[in-house]
């Protein structure tokens, strides 16, 4: 039963194309941090309720511990590596979190971005409830999500050249 | 054996058509499991409670992605729904969104944005949970589902598809295909028509403790013509409650007659008590939430015209 | 949010970024599942199904037979090779290994410790271990566990009673004989947790030819390192705990010690780097997770004109079937066992018994939450009792800001508050008359609204005096913490700090203070965590201390730098050093601006011209500070009197909860809560602390539960059934801040790592049962689910 076989995968990751032999079992989640040494990318429950393995698949947000990398074959993949500048400082987004101390362990905050982002690239400017809604399926237990929420907003501020 | 949380070993395949899968599935049988979003799939098989042997992955099959609105003019058609569409692109789309309303209002509850952007219409049904919410519009709209499998395609309607928690009338060899909506429309413009669901969760984005959902035709004096409601998470398959749907035609949908329509729903319900919810909490929010769905789809007929 | 900015500091209490966030915005912290050791090997565990049973046989042959499986252990070897963990009181018939040996006590107790070449490859082997159990008789319900006759978790302890004292402080009976109302009632605490979105998680590896064990751990545990060496039956210094690893969250759970002692022996027997990082399930039911799960029985004596003389308090504390440390978190609350009251005596009896179910572990507040939302519950009760406003009651009761310091009962002096400052600001921030109105129109509308109030203390700066109070052969009267602060060649400033972090922003708070006395601006000072063997000593982030103990001790490491500088100063510049002042890292002749020596010349001197240097300084620019917790070092009274924690935070919650008349649902309308922790050394890290704590709160009141079925079954141990509120239950929450600065701290400041936590609870169960009032209905337990609210509006229905 422990016979894994191996099966070709071919995903881009945050603009590189990589590619790997994987067991079938192997979760998106898994591939990423022990395959490709993406460790960003948190595994929190591994049965898709906790939402700190959130990446973009294609551009929308997805749980990567209910999901194979033999899925994701062939697809997109932006991890929270892939949403910093080139230099590895924190993109847009990501400083509006640190403007806002939206993180504290930091364990949760990779997939918080991630919903944060995949909400604000379709919705530039939204309420506070839509950006609940957003993030309703991401739990931290740090901050309560007010900082988060404040994080979103400005952000979103900025985005839409509004002051939050 | 106390379950941990890496699936078993298995088998993957993608096959490149839909025949292609059904083949796969006659020669694996019940060693084999579709898996489209995987949603529910996943976790099971992270905690070993479901271990096929192999896995075939119809996530990309486009024949299973097809959304097809009735022909204008038309009375009442049906809307078609490839099993593989995703919950997302289903709750954007704005000819399903206006011929399916109720639909449109029963996605939002459906777990949250990263899981319906995975999960599909299709796979939704087949896993058979009584508190699903597609699921329960499905049987409520009185849908139509075509299964196919190497020997052809079988239709069988919604309502009688589900048997028993997660256990569906689905032969291991068969794929659900298609999902036929009915929809309603009539060339009388003075029919007003309205929708409404509601479910009760501990958390937003639960399973529902309880679900309801109901869909009305009044006439102009607000009279029913037409009535079809269900309970999810109130018995041990999503209910549809034709019957009580039949007792409201004709009448007003005055507080008198949703409180009968309520009880009798509850007196069909029969729920399981669990963690969350006993089963008399189940049957009374029921009764609470099939009253809830009447009133709303009836404020929501007043509010829009019939098209 | 209203910041009172504490006066004249440079750096403190000022909006700054943190030093953290940057890499954790960009998925750069480095967690313990982050690391990979050449060669590493994954463990998993077989874990009990029965809630008590005899192990007749373990077969592991299947099991071994896989290809790639290392080893498979059970409880026989490790026992044997190992230590017995034993629990903070005195008990030593209460042992406990990381792996049964012969017989299991809880359901998820772990039997069998697999390592295999992956993860997934030793849950196969898991499954193929055989186990033969004889089930045995269990007990669950503690009221039961503490009869003759009931079944015993640990029979060679002849007792489940772990732990029991009656504590009179006070002339109780003679209070409650002159008190003109008496009242009782018993309120419960379910069992709940802060379950981190972190698992627990361990990677070792041993070095033969050093003879060392090298750990890495999601830890947040006193003395573990000692803990470790100990078990492993290895000198101290054979165990080096790196604590530059990011822990994803702990708020007091993260203990490790049984996860690191198996997974320490497996790496030296077997000569691999090991890891354990536990998946959700493992870490539910058996990791360190479960918290306090209490039955408070409370009279209290009071006056018509609301006064309240004295107090009786029973906590029967449910801690399963091992203890570490949980015994004592009955104990801390005797700190703070009046609240923020001015109650003349009171007498207390902390019960700690066993059942067969998941060993309690410390969870944040150290069973403060519990014990504030039983007074909070008496206080309401009281109110109720004389038809007395509850906010006039609490007023009536308080401690006055001019009584300060003030002496309890149990012997514990608080600091400093205004507590009638901080319930006036939380009621101007919720903006109470309008609060009265809504609750007010939506009953008027035939819905169930309440409105919730809390006030309660936060006992901060973490010391461990419950140890020798709960336990006299244990004398620990230091709980010690330090900081080492060295400035280089260069000028640049580093600080060192001596533990693990797990959320609370520790560099920021040393970089902060450490700009703050060396006025060198601390976005250019860096922050490291020391590992083991070259820390100074700490006792971790335990106990709302390290604003207090880490930023007491990065203070004295920095004025022991700044006054080498100055005496280098004062040598060079032939003056004395009263003669001199220091500006920004500069030393000049006091009025004589241009006799100056710059921070890079004064820096130099240290380093490289100990010609330049003043005879008997060390050369180099390096300072360590070990600091005492202030007003610790005692031992308790022979009738249990003893100074617990130095420093008293106090916040104040007013909440508006709506409830569903129709279903039970309830749902948080308005939040607000007034916090004083005196001087706030970075406010956005406080209120972040603050929000996750309310967060925390709403979680035990209305959502969280670990629950058992009848025959001992874990049924709540994965999250789709432990529900954590997300940020749709969680709603907009409003912070007022209040300053009253402690006179035992350095700058002032006081702990806020339990904030919020602590009286949460309180004001939600207070709500929730104000909206029920109408009904006739109430609750006394925790947590008021919707199945729970409905159940008792039915029964207020029926008119039971």
């Amino acid at each position: 039963m422990s016979d894994d076989r191996v099966y070709p995968v071919s995903i881009e990751v945050n603009g590189t194309l990589r590619e790997a032999q994987v067991p079938a079992r192997l979760t998106l989640v898994d591939f990423l941090r022990d395959t490709l040494r993406l460790t960003g990318t948190h595994a929190g429950c591994e049965h898709g309720i906790c939402g700190a393995c959130s990446v973009l698949l294609d551009g929308e947000p997805v749980r990567s511990c209910i999901m194979y990398a033999v899925q994701a074959d062939g697809r997109k993949v932006t991890t929270i590596e892939g949403l910093a500048q080139p230099d590895g400082r924190p993109g847009a987004l990501q400083d509006a979190f640190c403007e806002a101390h939206a993180t504290q362990c930091g364990y949760c905050t990779p997939g918080m971005v991630i919903a944060a982002h995949a909400l604000l690239e379709t919705n530039p400017a939204p309420a506070e409830q839509e950006i609940r809604e957003a993030i309703g399926g991401n739990l931290c237990r740090c901050t309560g999500y007010q900082q988060i929420v404040d994080a979103i907003k400005l952000a979103a501020g900025k985005n839409t050249g509004n002051a939050a | 054996m106390m379950p941990l949380m890496k699936a078993a070993p298995f088998a993957y395949a993608r096959p490149e058509t839909l025949a292609e899968a059904c083949s796969l599935l006659a020669e694996h049988g019940p060693d084999a499991k579709l898996i489209a979003g995987g949603q529910s799939l996943v976790p099971m098989m992270a905690m070993r409670l479901a271990r096929p042997a192999w896995l075939i992955d119809i996530a990309r099959l486009a024949e299973l992605q097809h959304l097809a609105a009735p022909a204008e003019g038309k009375a009442d058609g049906v809307f078609v729904v490839g099993a593989g569409v995703r919950q997302c692109v289903m709750e954007r789309d704005p000819r399903a969104r206006a011929s399916l309303p109720l639909l449109a209002k029963a996605l939002p509850w459906v777990g949250h944005v990263q899981t319906r952007n995975r999960g599909t219409i299709g796979g939704s049904i087949a896993h058979g949970d009584t508190s699903a919410e597609i699921a329960l519009t499905a049987c409520v709209l009185d849908a139509m589902l075509e299964l196919c499998d190497t020997s052809g395609v079988t239709e069988i309607p919604a309502r009688e598809f589900f048997l028993a928690p997660m256990v569906t009338a689905i032969l291991p060899e068969q794929c659900l295909a298609e999902i036929r909506f009915p929809v309603w429309r009539s060339a009388d413009k003075t029919i007003r028509r309205g929708c409404a669901f509601e479910e009760v969760s501990v958390r937003h984005g639960d399973f529902a403790l309880v679900s309801a959902c109901a869909q009305l035709e009044l006439d102009p004096d607000g009279r029913c013509l037409r009535a079809e409601l269900g309970l999810g998470g109130a018995a041990p398959t999503p209910l549809a409650l034709p019957e009580v749907g039949a007792q409201l035609v004709g009448a007003k949908l005055d507080e008198q007659a949703i409180s009968a329509a309520a009880a009798a729903a509850v007196a069909l319900a029969d729920p399981e008590g669990d963690l969350h919810a006993s089963a008399d909490y189940r049957r009374h929010l029921a009764r609470v939430l099939v009253e809830r769905v009447l009133r709303a789809a009836q404020q929501d007929a007043r509010s829009t015209v019939g098209t | 949010m209203s910041i009172a900015p504490p006066q004249g500091f440079r750096y403190i209490g000022k909006k700054r970024r943190t030093k953290e966030d940057p890499r954790f915005v960009t998925g750069r912290g480095r967690y313990v599942a982050d690391i990979a050791l050449p060669g590493m090997k994954h463990v998993a565990l077989v874990t009990s199904p029965h809630a008590a049973a005899r192990i007749k046989a373990i077969r592991t042959d299947k099991a071994l037979a896989l290809s790639g499986v290392q080893y498979v252990l059970t409880g026989a070897e490790l026992c044997a090779g190992t230590e017995a963990l034993l629990p903070g009181v005195d008990a030593p018939k209460v042992t406990r290994y990381p792996l049964a040996h012969g017989v299991v006590r809880y359901a998820g107790e772990w039997v069998a410790a697999v390592v295999a070449d992956t993860r997934a490859l030793a849950e196969d082997a898991a499954e193929k271990i055989e186990i033969d159990y004889e089930a045995t008789e269990y007990v669950l319900d503690p009221e039961k566990a503490v009869e003759p006759g009931s079944p015993l978790v640990h029979p060679a302890h002849g007792s489940n009673v772990l732990y029991r004292r009656k504590f009179v402080w006070g002339p109780v009976e003679e209070d409650f004989a002159r008190a003109e109302h008496k009242l009782g009632l018993r309120v419960r605490w379910g069992r709940s947790a802060t379950v981190p979105i972190e698992t627990f998680g361990i990677a070792a590896q041993w070095d033969p030819g050093q003879q060392l064990l090298d750990v890495w751990a999601s830890i947040q545990m006193p003395k573990y390192p000692d803990q470790i060496a100990r078990a492993l039956r290895l000198p101290g210094n054979a165990v080096r705990v790196h604590f530059d690893v990011d822990v994803g969250g702990s708020y007091g759970v993260k203990r490790g010690i049984k996860h690191t002692v198996l997974v320490g022996y497996l790496a030296k027997k077997l000569g691999m780097p090991v890891r354990l990082i536990e998946d959700r399930l493992e870490n539910m039911r058996g990791g360190d997770m479960h918290g306090p799960d209490r039955i408070f029985d409370l009279q209290l004596a009071f006056d018509s004109d609301g006064t309240i003389r004295s107090l009786k308090i029973r906590a029967l504390d449910d801690v399963g079937a091992y203890a570490g440390r949980s015994p004592l978190q009955l104990g801390k609350p005797v700190g703070a066992i009046v609240g923020p009251y001015q109650i003349h005596s009171v007498e207390y009896e902390p019960i700690s018994v066993m059942t067969n179910k998941t060993a309690q572990e410390a969870v944040r507040g150290f069973g403060q939450s519990p014990t504030n939302y039983a007074l909070e519950s008496g206080i309401d009760a009281v109110a109720r009792h004389l038809g007395m406003d509850r906010i006039a009651l609490r007023q009536k009761n308080f401690i006055r800001k001019d009584q300060f310091p003030y002496l309890i009962p149990s012997g514990t002096s608080y600091d400093s508050g205004d507590y009638h400052a901080v319930l006036d600001k939380a009621l101007a921030a919720a903006d109470y008359p309008a609060l009265v109105a809504a609750r007010d129109a939506a009953r008027k509308a035939g819905r169930l609204a309440g409105i919730g109030i809390s006030s309660c203390l936060e006992p901060s700066g973490g010391n461990s005096s419950f140890e020798p109070l709960f336990n006299p052969k244990n004398e620990t009267t230091t709980w010690m913490d330090s900081c080492l602060v060295r400035v280089d060649l260069s000028g640049a400033i580093t600080g060192v700090m001596n533990t693990s972090s797990s959320g609370q922003g520790h560099e920021t708070l040393v970089a902060t203070v450490l700009g703050e006395v060396l006025e060198r601006d601390p976005d250019t000072i860096r922050v490291v965590h020391a590992d083991s063997l070259n820390a100074l000593p700490s006792n971790s982030p335990v106990g709302s201390r390290m604003a207090i103990m880490l930023g007491g001790a990065a203070a004295g490491a920095a004025r022991k730098i700044k006054a080498a500088l100055l005496a280098i100063a004062a040598h060079n510049l032939r003056k004395d050093v009263a003669e001199l002042e220091y500006h920004e890292g500069s030393v000049s002749v006091k009025g004589e601006p241009r006799q100056t020596l710059g921070w890079a010349q004064l820096v130099e001197i240290a380093h490289r011209k100990f010609h330049q240097m003043p005879p008997g300084l060390e050369p180099g620019l390096q300072a360590k500070f070990v600091w005492e917790v202030p007003t610790g070092g005692g031992l308790p009274t022979a009738d249990g009197r003893i100074q617990m924690y130095p420093c008293f935070s106090f916040e104040a919650h007013v909440v508006l909860v709506e409830i569903d008349p129709e279903t039970g649902q309830p749902k948080l309308a308005r939040y607000a809560c007034g916090h004083d922790c005196g001087v706030m050394i970075s406010p956005d890290i406080v209120h972040g602390m603050t929000f996750g704590g309310i967060a925390h709160g709403i979680g035990a009141a209305l959502y969280e539960k670990f629950a058992y079925s009848d025959n001992g079954q874990l049924e709540s141990q994965s999250f789709m059934d432990y529900l954590i509120p997300s940020a749709l239950e969680v709603p907009a929450l409003t912070i007022a801040d209040h300053c009253t600065p402690s006179p035992h701290t350095t700058f002032g400041q006081k702990g806020s790592g339990e904030a919020g936590y602590l009286g949460a609870p309180a004001a939600i169960a207070c709500a929730i049962n104000d909206a029920l009032a109408p009904l006739g209905a109430s609750i006394a337990e925790l947590p008021m689910t919707p199945l729970q609210i409905w159940t008792r509006m039915q029964l207020a229905r029926a008119g039971n």
